[in-house]
């Protein structure tokens, strides 16, 4: 069994107990513990289930790349699924689940998958549910929904608060072991501004647990003087508990801080995310341990040798009693003799290698422990726990020599370096023979703005194995960093590092090397995505020989832990299938992040209110306060409507209609872009932009304009007005004054810069309200005592007049058919004068009304609404809006495009006006059908409904539709296809329904 | 996260202050050109594996308008420069030249 020890734990603060539950039972742990630890601490050794054959699952390893021990963590807003045990700091009342198993971990229905796994090889999925095609909606779907994904899905909303930083560094180090501790400090010494982070809450990486010494004091003494020194330096800031989760292009660096993981009572955000941009990015990310691929390496007990040390001497926590351990290198070595040294049992050591080790191979004989070199392990006993091992020779066909009785087995494959991060931006990796890994070639980094080399790796991640290597190599790292970055490195010589000398390991991706089938069959690689020995060679014997394509055709390297374990393994052994070289079948792509990071990380602060700014008319109060329903547009908010009492929307819209259309309504038309447009070729540059001619527009004149953009497309439309000679005002839809303007800026600055005009949005400088109606001059006339009169302002013409003592711009335009002003204030003189409007207004029933109102009113008048009538893909001859297009002028942006065969082609559906037989209302975007289908055999479409509104003036449905050969329909019946029901005839008619005359508005 | 200097206030800053603007030097062809000038001023474009000359906008910033020299292959920009310009200035195109000897870009060399 697991459990604690009386002795060792370096990390543990034993005098501080912590209390935490796991499947609802209460389980103890101390200060210092990870969850995996204190799991392991109370012999809770089966964490999970595997997600193919739910084969039970324990822990594998100590950190990051621990493929199996993940749980669904914490209630209500802190619930989050698949946290990994072995990076979870316990805390005291830390709550846990285990994931991937119904009903219970202990007995599970899924894993009678594990009986059909001879049924379900590699690439399963795409084999089986390629047919039949109802099959997959009334069988797979609903079985693979059932089954799929790992852990549950929050149901509430995330409890906890987010951040992102920003740093800007000369030399980032990632990586708090050794060789990034002496890294910082070189490049720290050189005077470099510098960041070091470390993914765990400790200083020092595993050289404390793995031992040896530094300028001859232990290497825990040169961690401890290392730290303090560069705590002292006011340039070196350092952060643990803080990831590097990904490389980006001219050296962007993010980093993944877990504030408060650990401690979730404490106060400020859970997670940090830094967007740091260093000139120089160390690595320092040290190397993964590989398993070895034997049969019944996945059964909970089988661990990494660095693993089920890193328990004992950190966490003071045997794995088990009676420990095999079983290695192709020297390494394991130091796990067996911690374990002795800790008063536990190695019945044996298996090292595959002939020759056997080294000094630490004669150091664990002269403890007494049995060695066995050249052998190997032929299968594990076991279910849910290891109970035994068959050995066999390596080199045979798994013959078994001897059982041998044990309750853990800790084997060692070998280290690969991480590469990742290296990598993420495209630095390159050599395969070494002799190491038996892939280590990143200097010679090929990753390249930043100016061409330069922006990583360096340093240490284990360089490839640099023994003590000694590691801090000549960090050293040269930091100090490269700080030159690069443009500082003058010290002369001083880096630490001399002493470890046991290792004997050369011995590549080993298959045990026994001569295994069977049989065995092969229950050799696992990737763990949580059940990924055997077998299944990477039937991948390649049916022809996946791409390294890529037999990963995502078996799902190798695809789960949560992205292959650490797996990866080095499995593309070893597909090489050997294809009877290839490791650097010819080459890697995966490795993308960031290096472990997942939380999406409330990534979101940061931009949640909620904040997660998008609204803009707020300086009448947004009023409107609030008098019941204005509101609806998103851009990004303003403007009433849609503003019932009263039991009003439901609709009815508020029709009342606000009839009562502006009798007598007077009010509307908020601040949100409509505002642009200056300023210069001696302000009127050239205006013929440019729109479709008509606008430098013939006289001062004191307002003219309606169309916009296209140069593939002829209909972008934008509004009225323009002439202030002065070098002076237009243009207006913009709600929401395209951003948009409009850069349009402008573009073709000024990069086409027509020669030209003297200048544009200025000036769409928040001004409140705007539209008084609309019959009686609108006479409100227009009891606020000023100039003359208002028709003659004296004419329709389409504007004036600067004094309301009071409001200074206002008033334009004589109408978007609604009625008699209409809009006025135009300064903003802060907005709410001033819409509250005098009110008052003033009393007598005539003033009616504020929104922008639903709006919509039924220009609909009645036929006229065109920019997102409505336009997608992108129709021109404003689709539209009837020739009359809108010079003939005079030889060029405006669009005109060109228009004149292409597709868009003067006499079938492009033309804009028209439909009215229900029977009064009804027509659905928007509902399709107009023809006779006959398409070559798909479905409905011939032969047009669309772009706006459709019950008209309260008329008193029946009215709706605008695009459709082919439209205008030559007039009184035509159409038939307009309802989903799931019968169509509904509609008569096409004129897109004028109300007053085309315009007797109301010129008067 | 491309850094880029913008060549009008001479701020470097991150790629998120920027907006691309597709291809740069492109010669605008209006009503009197043939169908095939117009399709290629519209839509044609180079795809280019090594040097490349874009617009960029300094749109969180000073709003102008830039042309950078980049290599697509390796992000590396060899330099920016004003709009303003029917092609790349002298000293662009020699900064290009040290580092891509050889170099082409439509009738760039
Ligand atoms: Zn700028």
């Amino acid at each position: 069994m697991s459990t604690r020890l009386a002795t060792h734990g370096r990390l543990l603060d034993k005098s501080r107990p912590l209390t935490f539950t796991f499947n609802g039972k209460s389980f103890k742990g101390v200060e210092g513990d990870t969850l995996a630890s204190a799991l392991l601490a109370n012999d809770q050794m089966m964490i999970g289930r595997s997600f193919k054959y739910h084969r039970p699952r324990g822990l594998v390893a100590s950190g990051a790349e621990e493929p199996n021990g993940l749980v669904n963590m914490g209630e209500g807003g802190k619930f989050e699924p698949n946290q990994r045990v072995t990076t979870t700091e316990l805390f005291d009342g830390l709550t846990c689940k285990s994931q991937n198993h119904w009903p219970s971990l202990d007995y599970d229905i899924g894993a009678i998958n594990n009986h059909m796994a001879r049924f379900m090889p590699a690439g399963f999925y795409y084999k089986t549910f390629m047919f039949p095609r109802f099959a997959w909606k009334h069988v797979f779907e609903p079985v693979i929904r059932m089954s799929a994904g790992l852990g549950n899905a929050p149901k509430d909303r995330d409890a906890d608060t987010y951040e992102h930083f920003y740093a800007f560094v000369d030399v980032l180090v990632i990586g708090g072991g050794v060789a990034g501790l002496q890294a910082a400090k070189a490049a720290g010494d050189a005077g470099a501004k510098v960041l070091l982070i470390e993914q765990t809450a400790h200083w020092g990486g595993r050289a404390a647990v793995d031992g040896g010494t530094v300028d001859g004091v232990p290497v825990q003494a040169f961690i401890d003087a290392t730290i303090d020194a560069l705590d002292a330096m006011p340039n070196v800031q350092m952060r643990h508990r803080m990831m590097g989760a990904g490389v980006y292009d001219h050296g962007y660096v993010l980093g993944y801080e877990r504030l408060t993981d650990h401690a979730p009572k404490t106060a400020g955000p859970r997670h940090r995310l830094w967007r740091i941009c260093a000139a120089q990015t160390i690595t320092a990310t040290g190397a993964l341990e590989r398993g070895l691929s034997f049969a019944g390496n996945d059964i909970p007990g089988v661990l990494l040798a660095s693993a089920v040390r890193d328990y004992a001497v950190n966490f003071g926590v045997s794995v088990g009693d009676r420990t095999v351990v079983v290695t192709n290198n020297d390494d394991a070595y130091r796990t067996a003799i911690s374990l002795k040294e800790a008063g536990l049992d190695v019945p044996v050591i298996l090292d595959a290698r002939p020759t056997g080790g080294g000094a630490l191979a004669d150091a664990a004989r002269a403890l007494g422990i049995r060695v066995e070199n050249g052998k190997a392990i032929a299968s594990v006993q076991g279910g849910k726990r290891v109970t035994g091992v068959a050995i066999c020779d390596q080199a045979g066909e798994g013959a078994v020599l001897e059982e041998i009785r044990c309750d853990c087995v800790a084997m060692s494959g070998g280290w690969s370096p991480v590469v990742h991060l290296w990598s993420h931006c495209g630095g390159k990796l050599n395969w070494d023979d002799d190491a038996v890994h892939f280590r990143p070639d200097p010679d090929r980094p990753p390249t930043g703005a100016k061409g330069e080399a922006f990583v360096i790796t340093a240490g284990n991640a360089s490839g640099e194995m023994d003590l000694h290597s590691v801090l000549q190599d960090a050293d040269k790292a930091g100090k490269s960093a700080a030159k690069a970055s443009g500082h003058a490195p010290t002369r001083t010589a880096a630490p001399t590092g002493e470890s046991a000398p290792e004997a050369v390991m011995m590549a080993i991706w298959l045990m026994p090397h001569g295994a069977p089938i049989k065995l092969r069959a229950k050799s696992w690689l990737d763990y949580q995505n059940d990924v055997k020995v077998s299944d990477i060679q039937l991948a390649a014997q049916e022809g996946y020989e791409s390294v890529e394509h037999a990963k995502r055709y078996t799902t190798l390297g695809m789960a949560t832990d992205q292959g650490k374990l797996s990866n080095i393994n499995g593309l070893a052994t597909l090489a050997n299938a294809l009877d290839a070289e490791i650097p010819q079948v080459g890697t995966t792509t490795f993308r960031p992040p290096y472990t997942p990071i939380s999406m409330g990380a990534i979101g940061g602060e931009a949640r909620g209110d904040i997660f998008q700014p609204i803009r707020r008319t300086p009448m947004q109060g009023w409107h609030e306060a008098n019941n204005g329903d509101f609806e998103p547009v851009g990004h303003w908010r403007r009433v849609f409507c503003y019932p009263k009492a039991d009003e439901t929307r609709e009815q508020a819209a029709h009342r606000e209609v009839l009562a502006t259309r009798a007598s007077l309504g009010l509307l908020d038309a601040s949100t409509l872009g505002k642009i200056i447009v300023k210069g001696p070729d302000a009127g050239k540059f205006l013929d440019m932009l729109y479709t008509n001619m606008m430098s013939t527009l006289k001062p004191g004149r307002c003219r309606y304009g169309l916009m296209c953009s140069e593939n002829g497309f209909l972008m934008d439309d509004g009225v323009v007005a002439r202030i002065d000679d070098d002076t237009f005002l243009c207006h913009t839809t709600t929401g395209g004054a951003e948009r409009i303007h850069a349009h402008m800026e573009e073709w000024l600055q990069t086409e027509w810069w020669d030209w003297q005009v200048y544009a200025a949005n000036v769409t928040e400088q001004y409140a705007q309200i539209a008084v609309v109606g019959p009686n609108a001059r006479k409100l227009l006339q009891k606020l000023t005592d100039e003359d208002v009169s028709n003659d004296a302002f004419s329709f389409m013409g504007w004036s600067d007049l004094t309301l009071g003592h409001i200074k206002a711009r008033v334009f004589r335009i109408s978007f609604s058919g009625e008699l209409s002003y809009e006025i135009a204030v300064s903003a802060s003189q907005g709410r001033a004068l819409w509250d005098r409007l009110l008052v003033a207004g009393k007598e005539f029933g003033v009616t504020p009304y929104g922008t639903e109102a709006l919509h039924i009113m220009r609909a009645e008048k036929g006229f065109i609404m920019i997102g409505d009538e336009t997608d992108g893909t129709v021109i404003p001859q689709d539209l009837g809006l020739n009359w809108a297009i010079s003939k005079k002028k030889t060029d405006y942006l669009g005109k060109r495009a228009q004149q292409r065969s597709h868009m003067a082609d006499p079938d492009r559906w033309k804009l028209v006006g439909l009215k229900t037989l029977d009064g009804g209302t027509l659905p928007d975007g509902a399709y107009i059908v023809g006779e006959g289908v398409n070559a798909n055999g479905q409905r011939r479409v032969i047009g669309r409904v772009t706006s459709t509104y019950h008209s309260p003036t008329l008193g029946y449905g009215i709706a605008f539709a695009l459709l082919l050969h439209g205008p030559d329909r007039m009184g035509e019946v159409v038939n307009v296809a309802m989903i799931d029901d019968v169509d509904v005839p509609a008569q096409v008619c004129d897109l004028v329904f109300f007053d085309k005359d315009g007797e109301k508005q010129n008067v | 996260m491309l850094i880029l200097e913008c060549p009008y206030c001479g701020v470097t800053a991150e790629e998120t202050e920027f907006h691309g603007g597709g291809e740069a030097h492109l010669t605008r062809h209006g009503p009197d050109s043939s169908e095939q000038d117009f399709e290629d001023y519209l839509f044609q474009r180079e795809n280019p594996k090594g040097v490349h000359f874009e617009r960029w906008r300094h749109v969180n910033g000073c709003g102008k308008w830039l042309h950078a020299a980049r290599c697509t292959l390796t992000l590396e920009v060899f330099g920016t420069y004003n709009a303003q310009t029917f092609e790349p200035p002298k000293h662009i195109k020699d900064a290009i030249t040290a580092k891509r000897p050889g170099w082409t870009w439509r009738t760039f060399s």
